[in-house]
């Protein structure tokens, strides 16, 4: 993780933002931007919107209104990861398969899926079958993926969910090297994220609608 | 090419260690066939004439028993949101899918036929004619199924809702299906029959895609 700066310079804009589900809105006139490096925090209580955004930005939900990029130097989208609530982890499958399928699936440009599982504290339950993970290991499995493949621009719900102590010290461990390497990350979280440089972080607070 | 590659031996390995899935269908596809000699009665010139409207009509019930087995599995545990974000196209995802969708649903019924043939009483020429009929025409059930499940994945409880969707786009396929099979057509239902497998599986993964990536997760 001691790379500098393997991505291309990268930005991303709101304008205006609006986003909801079924047509309600929940967030509304969201502006910000944020450089590669930097790390956007997502606060606010439950409702207000914060895995509805994210899904926005992933490009799964289309905004309500108000508009948003994400682009490189050559103005092409940037490739994204999705951290979602579920791991997409398939049961019958070893610990191991469930993260070389996703590493051939998404490009194989990052570490191997051997030093990510040691990476994330997984190491030695290569050939488990991936039933067997307990929930925070299960969302290990799941940060595993953001490693195997290089992309610039995270989107991460809940991290931290269900993780341990030393858990939510490898998110930090792992949004800190995604910034050094001029990555970008955008964190919905309810537990303090405490990143040793604090000045890359920008805190976006949503608020329940009166 | 390599996550083309990786995704077909994912639903392979998936569907392989499903358990008895790939067993029940083919237990399903036999049992359809072999309840309907109790239903008409022994009379073995009339089961031999609807034979291959039988076998036809089984393999086309089986084939939608599993269809909710294609994209929820992956849409309830998250996968389907990362696949759409995959380097591979959704499109490629989608054919891998339907690709060992046949192989998984519609081979193991093919490999059972010749049981089925046998229940119904089918001469020797006549059960050839099956096999390539049935060869030629399940590709192309399992691409509309692959439009109808990609369609209703998001619905809640839509497990049904894609069978009905693509009986209509399937009656073709039975009718050029059994045409093979009975040769009571001219010899054209045989070429019809790959004309609507090679379209439906040419065209099917991208309005699969469509669907999927249309809808709102």
């Amino acid at each position: 993780m001691t790379d500098r700066h393997v991505f291309p310079p990268l930005a991303m804009y709101a304008e205006g933002l609006a986003c909801g589900r079924a047509g309600m809105a929940l967030c509304q006139d969201l502006n910000f931007s944020v450089l590669s490096g930097q790390c956007l925090l997502l606060r606010g209580p439950n409702g207000t919107g914060k895995t509805t955004l994210l899904l926005t930005l992933a490009g799964i939900v289309p905004p309500l209104a108000g508009s948003w990029t994400a682009q490189g130097p050559q103005d092409e989208p940037a490739p994204v990861h999705y951290c979602g609530h579920r791991n997409a982890i398939k049961p019958r499958l070893t610990v191991l398969e469930n993260l070389l399928f996703w590493r051939q699936v998404n490009g194989a440009t990052g570490v191997s899926a051997e030093a990510a599982l040691v990476e994330v504290g997984l190491g030695g339950l290569e050939d488990l079958d991936a039933g067997y993970l307990s929930a925070g290991q299960g969302r290990r499995l799941a940060l595993a993926r953001l490693r195997v493949s290089l992309r610039p621009l995270w989107l991460l719900d809940e991290p931290t969910a269900a993780l341990d102590v030393e858990g939510h010290g490898l998110v930090t461990r792992l949004i800190e090297g995604h910034l050094r390497m001029g990555g970008l990350v955008i964190v919905a979280t309810h537990d303090p994220i405490h990143l040793s440089h604090p000045a890359p972080v920008q805190t976006l607070t949503l608020e329940n609608r009166a | 090419m390599s996550g083309f590659v990786a995704m077909l031996r994912r639903e392979l390995a998936l569907s392989w260690r499903g358990g008895g899935n790939v067993l029940t269908l083919v237990l399903f596809f036999v049992i359809t066939g072999a309840i309907v000699p109790f239903a008409v009665g022994p009379d073995k010139p009339l089961l031999a004439r609807i034979a291959p409207a039988i076998i036809w009509i089984a393999a086309f019930l089986a084939m939608l028993l599993g269809l909710d087995r294609l994209f929820r599995p992956d849409h309830e545990d998250g996968s389907l949101i990362l696949l759409r974000q995959a380097d591979l196209p959704l499109s490629a995802v989608i054919a891998a899918k339907v690709i060992s969708y046949w192989l998984v649903s519609a081979l193991p019924l093919i490999l059972a036929s010749p049981l089925l043939a046998v229940l119904l009483g089918m001469d020797l020429p006549a059960f050839a004619r099956t096999l390539v009929s049935l060869l030629l025409g399940t590709p192309a059930l399992a691409a509309f199924g692959a439009i109808g499940a990609a369609t209703s994945v998001t619905i809640r409880h839509g497990g049904l809702i894609a069978p009905i969707l693509i009986a209509p786009l399937s009656i073709p396929v039975l009718i050029f299906g059994v045409g093979t099979i009975t040769a009571a057509q001219s010899s054209a239902a045989p070429l019809f029959l790959a004309a609507l497998s090679l379209m439906a599986m040419a065209l099917a993964p991208f309005a699969a895609a469509l669907a999927i990536s249309l809808a709102e997760d």
